[in-house]
């Protein structure tokens, strides 16, 4: 890996029953157009709507039984 | 946190006392491998799992005293293998046998077996009602992994192909600080200790950890150190994501209702949000990509889950029902240390 490599792009995968995973080069914004501080490479997205330290994921789709199909599937055939 | 380097803990039986009088040997002294070790409770007995311990920390850290080269040492790994056995034996008596259905979708089944968790409600005990002394004692007994967290499951890396290799080092990674030597989970942990006043050094509490605690250890580092058991490895790091995040966040609010800070919560506000992501790569990416790529280990990831499950839910119930009895769930009483 060379950090003068042209900027990785985002992508954004939604995992089964559980948040949007980012990964790639991005920038999280709050409501007021604020950027929020990202500690990590890979972040994860609330989608259930329930978490209680939005926009990140803090689990709580497991608590409240959320289905929502996904993107990942390295199963094949499964 | 510079170096480890633990001391050779007080023997607790046969199988401890003929171990460390031999490590303080001479290389290669005397040390039979036991006969058929014969423990009515393998995962609660004292002596064989302080002994498992002890020739286990041998790949993990310095120790007093003792030659390093025991590490290898063809007597040692034999003595090892008489206690492994029994062990293995005890933790395959509580595991139930993966089903056809299950291993057509390893993620799914990994889902359905951390939704339900044998164990008593301990996160959520400490958080209405916990004590001070619990806390010092929960953290005490989860020091013998954290300040080592994600070791034992990078014995992995090596032995996987690209896809589960990669999505192991994409956890990895954040485990280890994300390049940041001070964001380490196990520096994160260190900080805790300290913030509670206990001593933070590598392995200090050992003589404190009782069996099921040195099992809960033991049980991965014996993942780890066999290729064989790379799929129970992915399965015990997969279920250890799974159910991280709500308890970590009930831990956190445990220490803020009893008065403590950012300081000495940032290791378990951290894994709310780290684990969140973590546990989705390791069911799917990871454990999933792995039994793709080698269904014959597949049933082996489902044990992996389910065995750490068990060990984990023999050890809440081991603090619950001290605590429940007035007593301490550590084998010596703590003494804090000096700010």
């Amino acid at each position: 890996m060379s950090s003068n490599q042209s900027p990785d792009p985002a992508t954004i995968t939604p995992y089964p029953d559980g948040p949007y995973l980012v990964r790639g080069d991005f920038t999280v914004l709050d409501q007021d157009g604020n950027e929020l501080p990202v500690e990590r490479r890979t972040i994860a997205l609330c989608r259930c709507g329930k978490s209680q330290i939005r926009p990140f994921c803090d689990g709580t789709h497991k608590l409240i039984g959320f289905r929502a199909p996904g993107a990942v599937n390295p199963c094949p055939g499964a | 946190m510079s170096r480890r380097l633990i001391e050779l803990p007080r023997p607790r039986g046969p199988l401890t006392e003929q171990l460390f009088e031999a490590l303080q040997g001479p290389l290669d002294s005397r040390l039979e491998a036991p006969g058929p070790v014969d423990a009515v409770d393998p995962i609660a007995d004292d002596d064989l799992q302080l002994a498992l311990y002890v020739a286990y920390e041998l790949h993990y850290t310095a120790i007093d005293g003792v030659d390093e080269a025991w590490e290898w040492s063809p007597a040692l790994v034999s003595f090892r293998g008489a206690l492994e056995r029994p062990f293995a034996e005890g933790v395959a008596a509580l595991v139930a046998p993966a089903t056809a259905g299950e291993l057509a979708s390893v993620p799914q089944a990994l889902q359905a077996i951390v939704a339900e968790d044998p164990g008593p409600p301990l996160s959520r005990f400490l958080e209405t009602q916990g004590t001070e002394d619990q806390m010092h004692e929960h953290v005490v007994h989860r020091s013998a992994y954290q300040l080592k967290e994600g070791d034992p499951h990078s014995w992995a890396i090596p032995r996987l192909g690209p896809g589960p290799k990669s999505a192991l080092l994409e956890v990895q990674f954040d485990e280890y600080g994300g390049g940041k030597p001070e964001r380490m989970h196990s520096v994160l942990f260190a900080k805790t200790m300290a913030g509670l006043g206990l001593d933070d050094a590598y392995g200090v509490y050992i003589e404190h950890w009782p069996a099921i605690t040195l099992a809960s250890v033991n049980l991965v580092t014996g993942f780890g150190l066999h290729r064989s058991r790379r799929g129970a490895l992915v399965g015990h790091l997969a279920a250890f994501e799974m159910t991280s995040s709500i308890p970590n966040r009930r831990y956190g609010n445990a220490l803020r209702r009893l008065g403590y800070g950012p300081e000495v919560t940032h290791f378990y506000d951290e894994h709310v949000e780290a684990d969140a992501v973590h546990e989705n790569i390791a069911a799917w990416d990871l454990a999933g990509g792995l039994a793709a790529a080698e269904p014959e280990v597949a049933a082996d990831i489902l044990f992996g889950a389910r065995a750490l499950l068990q060990v984990e839910a023999l050890w809440a119930t081991h603090l619950m029902d001290s605590w429940e009895r007035g007593d301490s769930s550590l084998r010596a009483p703590l003494v804090p240390v000096a700010a």
